[in-house]
Order: C-alpha cells, then structure tokens, then sequence
C-alpha cells in the first residue's frame, strides 16, 4: 500500500491543473470517438449545454482503455473523468472492483414519459448496480455480395460462415473468445438454451475451438470495430464481424456492396457509470447529466445519427428517421423484430467468472 | 611530533603514519573535504533529472514490478479466514469447517460494506475461474445472515462454497506475497505436488516469448542489411546531398507510428498494392495472391521499417569517425575493394552495429502496436500479451511478471552481448 | 624522350592537370620525373596542390588530364592496390582493430605470402624500425613516434619500389620529429627504394630530400637539390618559401652581363644578380639570405646603413634586426666572433654584400 501511495504523490502534480480547470464548471466525458462520439455530441451534450450554458463539456475518447484507467486513476488518487461510457461487462468490472458509484435507478434516473419507474423501462438491461443503459448493439455479419465463387448464394445463416464450400473466402473474426465460441457451439449443433452450460466445461470449450479451427486458415482476426468494414470495403474478406452500427455505415452511408447477416446476433449493452470517489459537486453535476441524456426523447434521438437502439422500452415508438440520409431506422435496429429471430444476450456472469481462463485456451489455441 | 605538526611539515615523515595537511588533518580527510563542496554543486546541477527520473521513472516501474509478487489484498480482506485456514488441511478431501465460515462471514460483512469483496473475487478469478460471481453473490447476501452456524447459509448462496478447489485457492494466495504470478507468466501453476507446467492447451507464454525473442533477432539482422549500405553511402556521400538523404532517413520519425503501420496494412494486403501489382504485372495469379500480411511476414516488414532509423544513426555516427585513409592504406597495400571493405572497414564498424543492434533489438521486443496490427496471430509478441492483461484482464500481476520476464531477458541478452562482443565496443557517435 | 633516359625514372608525371570542380584547376599541367632510388619532396602550402599529386600517384585520385607512368607503365586505369606502392599517411592509419604485427602483416596476407615468411619480414621490418618488442600492442597504445614507425614498416614491408609520404611527422612533437627525419633518411638510404614525400615544412624538406619540388598554386616553381633552392631560387616564390630571406623592392635601373642595377624604394642603389626581374623600369624583389649580410666592413660592392631595432642573443650568432631602406624586418646574422664589434639598438651602422648573394626576382 506504501507504494500506492507514493504513486499517488507523484501523480498529483499532474494532476493538479485538471483539478484547477474542473472549477470552470467543465465536465469530462469519455466515449468512443467516430461515429458514436458524434451521435452523443449531437442527440446529448449539445441540448445539455444549451440547458446549461455554464457547463462546458470536455471529449475524451479512451473508453476502449477505460477501466485499466480508472484504476490506475484511482490509485493516484485523483479522478478526472466524470461521467464514462462503457460496455456492460467493463461496467461490471468497474463495479466490482469498485471504480464506479452504483445508482439507484429510480432516484437518480428519469421516469418514462407515462410515469413508469426507469427500473421497469429499463428492465433487464441493468445488468451491474453501476450501469446506466444507454444502447443496444449486436455483433454480427457482413458479407460481401459480389462474390463470384458463391454462384450467387448468399449466407443466410451465421453457419455459413462455418461453411467452406459454399461460401469461400477470408473470414474476419474478432481475436477474442467471446461470441465466436457460441457460435461454434451453435453451429456445432449444441441447443442454443444450453450454449453457456457446455462451455463452462473444458470439453465444451474444446469443442467450440474445434469448430473454429475448420476455418482457422481463412480468418483474419480483428481487434479494433473499423477493421472489418475496412477488410469488407477493400475485398480482403468476405464475410465478417463486427459491430452493427459500423455495418450500417458501410452499407447505407459508404453504398458498398455489402450485406448483413442478422442471424444469431449477440446483443450487448452499452451505457454510462460514474467514477467513484468524486467531489460531491461533481458527482451532482455528473448525475444531472445522465439524468438528462438517459430520459425517452433523448435515447430515442441518438438513434437519429447511428443505428443502435435506445435502451429504454418507451424510447422505441420515438424512434424516427435518419438525420441525414432520411431513411427509416427502425428497420436498421438490432432490435428490431425482423432482425431479431435469432439473438444471444452477452452473458455476462458467464464470462466475468471464465474470461480468464477461456482466453488462455483461446491464446494458446490461436497461438497453435 | 607536535612540533612537526605545528611547522606543517605535511609528508615530511611519511613513514610515521598517514599524510598529514598543514593543519594537523590526515590529508585524505583534508582533500575529502575540499571535494565534497565541488561534488555538492555537482550533485545540485543533476539533482532536477535525478529527481524527475526517481519520481516519473524508477518509482513507478519500480511499484509496477512489485506488483508481480505482491498479494495483500487477500490477507487484508479476509484477514481472520486466512488465520482460521491455517488449520485446515486441502488434502482431507473435505471443504473446511464451520470456524472458517465464521471467520470468512466476519470477514465478508466488512468487506461488503467497504465494497471490497468483489475486488478480491475478480483477484482469485484469475486463479480458479467462478470465484468472482461467489464473492459477488455472497457479499451481496451476508448481510442478511442469521446468527450461526454460518456453514449451511455459505452453502445455500452457492454450493460452491463446499467446493475444496475454491478453498485450496483461497489458501494458496492467502499470504501477502506470491511466486503465482511468475509462474503463470511461464506457462506454470500450483499443482498437487507443488509448481508444474500447465495443460497443452494453456500453454502460451514460452512460445510467444521464444517468438518474440525469434522475430525481434530477424527484424534487428534485417535492418542491419538494409540499414548498413544506407549509412555507408550517408557517411561517405558529399555534405550537401546526405543532408538530403538524412532527412529521408528521419522522415518516418515525424509521421505517426499508427499512420506508418496502416500504409503497410495498404501495400501489403491480399488486396493490396504490392499483391495488386504482382497480379498486374502477372507474375502471380489472381487466385494466388501472396499472404504478406497477419502473420509474421507482416510483423517483419513493417518493424524493419519503423525501427530501421535506430539502425542507420549509431551506424552513421560511428562510419563517419572512420577515417578514409584506413581503406585507402588498406589498398595502398593491395588489399581489393572488397578485402579493404571486410578487412579494415568492416571491423571498424562493429561498435556500430553492435550499438543499433542492441537498440533495435531492445525496441523490438517490447513492441505490440505494430505486431497488433499487422501481426495477425503468428506475428505478435509477449508484449501484447502484456498490454492486454493491463488494459482489458486487468490482471496487473501477471502483466508485471510478464514485464519482469522481459526485463530479465533482456538484461541476459545484454550480459551475453558484452561477454561477445564488448560493451565497451558499442558506441553511438565519436 | 629517349627510351634510355626513361629508364632512369620510376615516376613520370606528363601534361598532368586536375580539378575536382570543372570550373578551377588545383594542378596546372604538371610535368615531373623521379628517378629510380631518388628522394623527391613536394613542398608547399596547404592548398599548392602538393597532396593531389601525391593523390593521383597513389590511385586515389583520378587526373583529370594527362598520364602519369611507374615505371614507364601508365597506371591511370591501374586501381591502387595493383600500383604496388607502398604509403605513410598523414595520421599513420594504422588499423586500429589489428596489432602491430597484424598491420605489418595485413599487406603480405593480402599478396598471399605463407605465415612463415610473413613472419620473418614483419620481424625484420620492426627490427628496422626498432620496435621488436611491440609487435603485440594495439596501435592505441604506442606513442605518436612508435605508430609513426611503424607505419613508415608497414609501407616498406612488402619491399615496394616506391614509397609516398603525405605529411608523415605533421603529428610529432619538434625534437620527435627532427629524429624521425633522420631515420626516415637512413632507411631509404639503406633500402635505397624510392620516396616521393609531401611536406610543408621546409627544413623537413631540406634535410630528407634528394630533390625538392616546391608547389605552389599548382605549379612547381622550382625542383632543384636543396641547396641550389636555398642558394640560388629562381623565384621571389621559393625565395620567401625556402628559408630566411631578405626582401627589399625596388625599381630597375639597368642591366648588363647578368647583373642588375636597383634603385631600392627607400633609397639607394645596389647590384644584384639579374635573376628573373625583367627590364630597365620594371619593379623586383631583392633577395638576400641573413646569413650573407655583412656588417661594417669596408669595401664592398652594395653599401647601406642600417639601423638596428633588435638584438636576440642566440649563442652561436646573434640575430640582429634592422631597418634598412624601407624594410623594417631585414635581418642580420651576426656571428657570435670577436671580430665583430658589440652591436646596441638604436645604432647605425654600415651593412652590405657581395652582389653574388643578393638575386633580383620577381614581384609577387
């Protein structure tokens, strides 16, 4: 603990600027960056600040790093962040480790517009005491469609993507365990109900492996969510994963010949926490933002700019036509039921307790 | 005797005990002295960088490599349950008694209340996956516990807690330090008789650490190739136009390394223009095009490229103190071109190498953006091993430990190095 | 030229002219014999041209015009290590990664000599140079005189003709130096090869040399044996260059049968040697050597006064600075002799010459 502390001496010179700017009422948020810093920016932090002319919100784009750096953030002792933006799962993490602040749905959130509590409009999607549901994503396929070895077939089933022989070409696959393994499961013939009890058994997860090594020479593995359309866009695959609203863009903003393939998507959250550990003025300020940007109208608008769908049940009837193209985006919703038949939800008990251990198998797999 | 010391007569007697100054002082004390005030201006002068360095630098690498063996946090969250284990026996076969339970409920009920548990749990997870939803699932409920015995409540959360696998861990890792770390960072665990490789299909650290030692000495002799003729015509060619070619040489040095590494992601795909022109120009069909990229070729090509400055400047800092009349003695004494080259040019040159060497070889191997990128999955290093358990397993033990390994071997290198060629040899300038 | 005489020379240089710039020359047509066992020094400013020749004799410098033959064998197209000529740079350039031995070695390995008798001659050659003992050491750790030597053995160990040096001593101290030269002069004496040697200093030059060739805006003014170009330069050039010299300028007057009559600038008239001054009216240089001067004597042919400004107590003579005619720093050596009256700063006194030692140049 001594050595926590020095770290934390060292680290507050550095600190103590961002400190001295948080009293000019500015407030940091931390997202993605791209495509869905910019739907926020629009459909949040703008009417917010027009709300409230004296906040001025600060950008910043690390959530992909977001947890290793609120821990390293709070070992230092000095949080600089105020209102993050990340996946359930790292919210969960978050919260165990006890980085982020839990919160009271009911007390803290805004109520649908027909007065029911935000616990209930949000429903199962509270998946961690810490977590503010904002979107639902999927991850599924793209295919391209101009492929000519594929005589004119199209994948209509995320097996296809197993299948060689009808469907030939590079596979883009993300290099991480989770999803790809359900889907071998599923494609393997496990009963999709009983996805998660095969794999928490090492034959389990060696069968899924097994699956996937039938196409390990055809895939190239991704790790950051744009290199897939990029692989798609250049032709250097075929078919791939990634995450729907970067589909999306590809098909309908970049009309390139790409399709999607909505079979056995997995839905997964995405959403706000609040750092622990916060000034009771910035905790105030952090909680009234998230009030505002978490309530129907404003969720239902983010989808205006990105094809992700608002978190809330009441936002759903709200949501209306793209900000720019024009087009219908209820269609374009993972949620929606035409694209819905078939979905796995992120497990996220699961893979918070076997994470570790299957992304060894999974490294050494890899590493094969 | 006083008297001598009196008239000063400093080293007049040397035989009579040590030097003495004017004023009676041994000499040594008197020159110490004299040295100390000058040290001290000196010591002043560095004492900004030698703070910055210990505070930005040694302190918190120095705190990061603690962490591969540190392990507080489970005697300091259960701090009575790890007392009460001590008296239970993981080969019994059985889960341990109802004191342990009390102990573990006390232990719990804090822990909860400081929010603390689940920390622990994510900390044991990585040890015995399952352990991070039990702590969860128990601190959430310990709260509402009846008054004892505690053993069947455990057991009603979650049967897990009769699970010896659980125990056993929780007594492995309940001192305040643990070789666990190390040992995963090397492909090992704790097994029934002590420490032993894991399972096949777990093993991953020695092959990237055997990989990486194996492509950072490919990309480190490439860019001795490629980097050698550079220097040699930037050291011999006029001012004037090495001027020019220098700048050539550093330009990548002023362009984002992720700008670099997604131009070779451009040139080298399947797609791409160097598979699009083998193609064009026939030499390759289009049902051929050549895999130079997600794998090591990629790796290779690309960190030849990023690091082949640090090739080519101790290169030509050391050509450029050779002085031409060593090769044209050599000839005058009927050496050939080539003799005179690898005879005399060459050996003057190895404290060059030897330098760029070490230092691309050094920044190799403790590179993963590149690898990441273009590496695919053969091509990537123990350093992205690293970056992942920092940033996303957040299992900063092993990172440290994977750090540590590193460290280790480098410093190996750095010994077999100086007892092969000579540390004293490496320069990298005049 | 007749192919006997050819014979007698183991370099010719013929017509040959360099520039490194295409726009000035640093040697203008330069035409020059060595002959076979001759020490031949170049000698002259930095910048005369003097080490371009050495240069393109060696192979490391193309000529730009002209030919140069060894031994009657043109060598422009001949690389350098076929030229067989052995080399003492500058700054020795031994290799600093080999041993003494190694070094004295390195030329006979490369001509394919067994190790035996490499060895043999490696030890003969330090023995030459009197270094039996160092043939281990590395050349970082020999003194300036010791690396000197043996790179002066190294140049000689595979028994060249012809031997260049490019300024070999300009790293020594003076007293080093000086018995350098002598030794560098016996070892050609007794090897009897060849030594074309570039210098800028002239007593160097003067000792060592069979022949000197001094250069100057690449041009030889003169080549000639070192006492001709002491006691009879042909220019005001190698006057000034070689030695002590006196200048006075003056205007003249006439001349007939060699002789010259000058109207010196600070008044007076004097007789000289007609050497290079041109025609009656024409501005020259008096050249007369300190040592030739002669104090208060009667009947000499080329009186003036001088007055002394300085005095220098030198043992063997005494230096003696005067201002005569317009030249402040005529110098006189006085030998230290009890014929000669003590002199005092600020005296006057009669000076001369014969007219034999005063020569008429040109002005430069």
């Amino acid at each position: 603990m001594k050595s926590i502390k020095l770290l934390t001496t060292t680290a507050t010179a550095a600190v103590l600027f961002a400190g001295a700017a948080q009293a000019e009422e500015t407030m940091t948020i931390v997202s993605w960056g791209g495509a869905y810093s910019a739907s926020q920016q629009a459909a949040y932090h703008d009417p917010y600040m027009e709300m409230n002319p004296d906040v001025k919100i600060i950008n910043d784009e690390s959530s992909a790093e977001a947890v290793a750096k609120l821990r390293a953030m709070d070992e230092a002792g000095n949080v600089t962040w105020d209102v993050v933006d990340v996946v359930a799962s790292d919210a969960i993490r978050l919260c165990d480790e006890g980085l982020a602040m839990e919160i009271d749905p009911d007390e803290h959130l805004a109520p649908a517009p027909d007065g029911t509590p935000a616990s209930e409009d949000f429903g199962d999607l509270l998946v961690s005491d810490c977590f503010i549901p904002q979107i639902v994503y999927s991850t599924t396929f793209g295919y391209r469609t101009d492929v000519a070895a594929w005589n004119g077939n199209e994948p209509s089933s995320v097996c296809d993507v197993f299948d060689l022989e009808a469907f030939p070409g590079k596979r883009s696959l993300e290099k991480r365990p989770i999803n790809n393994v359900e889907w071998a499961l599923i494609c393997d013939g496990v009963d999709p109900g009983e996805v998660y009890d095969v794999l928490g058994t090492d034959e389990g997860v060696d069968r899924a492996l097994a699956k996937l090594d039938t196409i390990k020479d055809d895939v190239i593995w991704w790790s950051a969510g744009a290199e897939t359309p990029q692989r798609l866009a250049d032709g250097e695959v075929v078919i791939g994963s990634t995450y729907n609203g970067r589909l999306f863009s590809v098909i309908e903003e970049q009309d390139q010949p790409v399709k999607m393939l909505w079979d056995w998507q997995v839905f997964d959250l995405d959403g706000w926490i609040i750092p622990a550990g916060l000034s009771e003025e910035r905790k105030a300020r952090a909680l009234d933002y998230v009030y505002f940007a978490t309530d129907t109208q404003r969720l239902a608008d983010q989808a205006k700019y990105i094809s992700y769908g608002p978190a809330r049940q009441s936002s759903a009837p709200l949501v209306g036509q793209h900000a720019e193209l024009g087009i219908d985006m209820a269609p374009h919703m993972p949620t929606d039921p035409e694209n819905a038949k078939t979905t796995l939800l992120y497990n996220y008990e699961f893979w918070a307790d076997n994470r570790d251990d299957i992304d060894a198998k999974w490294q050494a797999w890899l590493a094969q | 005797m006083t008297d001598t010391t009196a008239n000063g007569a400093a080293g007049s007697q040397p035989d009579s005990g040590p030097m003495l100054a004017a004023d009676g002082t041994p000499l040594k004390v008197s020159l110490a002295r004299a040295l100390r005030r000058q040290k001290l201006r000196a010591l002043m002068l560095i004492a900004p960088l030698l703070l910055f360095i210990v505070i930005t630098f040694l302190a918190p690498i120095g705190d990061m490599l603690f962490r591969s063996v540190e392990n507080n946090i489970v005697p300091e969250t259960l701090p009575r349950t790890v007392v009460a284990l001590e008296q239970w026996d993981p080969e019994s076969g059985e889960a341990p008694g109802e004191a342990v339970f009390e102990a573990l409920q006390a232990d719990l009920l804090i822990a909860a209340e400081k929010k603390i548990h689940t920390r622990l749990g994510s900390r044991l997870n990585y040890e015995t996956p399952g352990i991070s939803s039990l702590f969860r699932k128990s601190g959430r409920r310990v709260d509402d516990m009846e008054q004892g015995p505690y053993k069947p409540q455990f057991l009603k959360i979650d049967e897990d807690w009769g699970d010896v696998e659980i125990w056993r861990t929780i007594k492995r890792y309940s001192g305040a330090y643990t070789a666990g770390y190390f040992l995963a960072s090397v492909d090992m665990e704790y097994g029934a008789d002590g420490p032993q490789l894991k399972p096949e299909d777990e093993r991953i650290y020695l092959t990237l650490l055997w990989r990486t030692i194996l492509l950072s000495t490919v990309i480190t002799v490439s860019c001795i190739l490629l980097g050698y003729p550079v220097a040699f015509l930037l050291a011999n060619l006029p001012l004037r136009t090495s001027n020019v070619l220098m700048i050539l040489v550093l330009l990548p040095f002023w362009t984002s390394l992720l700008v670099r590494t997604s131009s070779w992601i451009v040139l080298l795909q399947q797609q791409g223009v160097i598979n699009d022109t083998l193609v064009t120009l026939g030499l390759v069909g289009d049902g051929g095009r050549l895999e130079l990229m997600h794998n090591e070729v990629g790796t290779i090509v690309a960190m030849t490229h990023i690091l082949l400055p640090f090739m080519i400047l101790p290169l030509y800092s050391v050509m450029k103190t050779i002085s031409p009349s060593y090769v044209r003695a050599a000839k005058s004494l009927g050496a050939n071109d080539w003799t005179a080259f690898w005879r005399i040019y060459f050996p003057n040159t190895v404290p060059g190498i030897g330098a760029g060497a070490v230092l691309v070889f050094i920044l190799a191997i403790g590179y993963y953006i590149t690898p990441e990128l273009v590496g695919g999955t053969s091509g990537i290093f123990i350093s992205n091993r690293i970056a992942y358990h920092i940033s996303s397993s957040l299992n900063w033990g092993l990172a440290a430990a994977l750090g540590v390994v590193l460290l280790a071997l480098i410093l190996v290198f750095y010994w077999l190095y100086d007892r092969i060629v000579g540390v004293d040899n490496v320069k990298f300038g005049g | 030229m007749a192919d006997g005489a050819a014979d007698e020379y183991i370099v010719r240089f013929e017509n040959v002219q360099k520039s490194y710039d295409g726009e000035t020359l640093v040697v203008k047509n330069l035409n020059l014999n060595v002959e076979a066992g001759e020490f031949l020094t170049m000698l002259g400013p930095s910048g005369s041209g003097k080490t371009t020749c050495l240069m393109m004799l060696a192979g490391f410098e193309p000529a730009t015009h002209g030919e140069i033959y060894l031994k009657e064998t043109p060598i422009n197209k001949v690389p350098p290590h076929k030229r067989g000529i052995g080399m003492v740079f500058q700054n020795y350039a031994l290799f600093p990664h080999m041993t003494v031995a190694e070094n004295l070695a390195f030329p006979l390995q490369v001509r394919g000599m067994n190790k035996a008798d490499a060895e043999t001659k490696v030890k003969r050659a330090l023995e030459m140079v009197q270094l039996p003992q160092m043939s281990g050491r590395r050349p970082a750790q020999l003194s300036g005189g010791q690396q000197q030597r043996v790179a002066v053995a190294r140049a000689l160990v595979f028994e060249p003709d012809l031997v260049l040096m490019d300024e070999p001593l300009g790293a020594l101290d003076k007293n080093l130096r000086e018995e350098m030269q002598f030794e560098i002069k016996h070892i050609h004496e007794n090897l009897g090869v060849s030594v074309v040697y570039v210098t800028h200093d002239q007593s160097e030059a003067l000792t060592m040399s069979n022949r000197i060739a001094v250069f100057d805006d690449g041009i030889i003014q003169q080549l000639a044996a070192p006492e001709v170009l002491y006691e009879k330069p042909d220019n005001a050039f190698v006057a000034q260059f070689i030695g002590e010299n006196n200048k006075l300028l003056g205007t003249v007057k006439s001349v007939s049968d060699g002789v010259a009559k000058v109207d010196l600038e600070g008044g007076g008239t004097v007789e000289a040697l007609a050497i290079k001054c041109g025609a009656a009216g024409e501005r020259t240089m008096l050249s007369i050597r300190p040592e030739r001067v002669l104090i208060a004597q009667e009947d000499m042919p080329n009186r003036l006064t001088g007055k002394v400004v300085e005095l220098i107590y030198l043992g063997d003579h005494i230096r003696c600075r005067m201002e005569v005619a317009a030249s402040k720093e005529f110098v006189v050596k006085v030998p230290n002799s009890h014929a000669h009256a003590a002199l005092r700063v600020g005296e006057e006194t009669a000076i001369g010459w014969v007219t034999e030692d005063c020569r008429a140049l040109d002005v430069r």
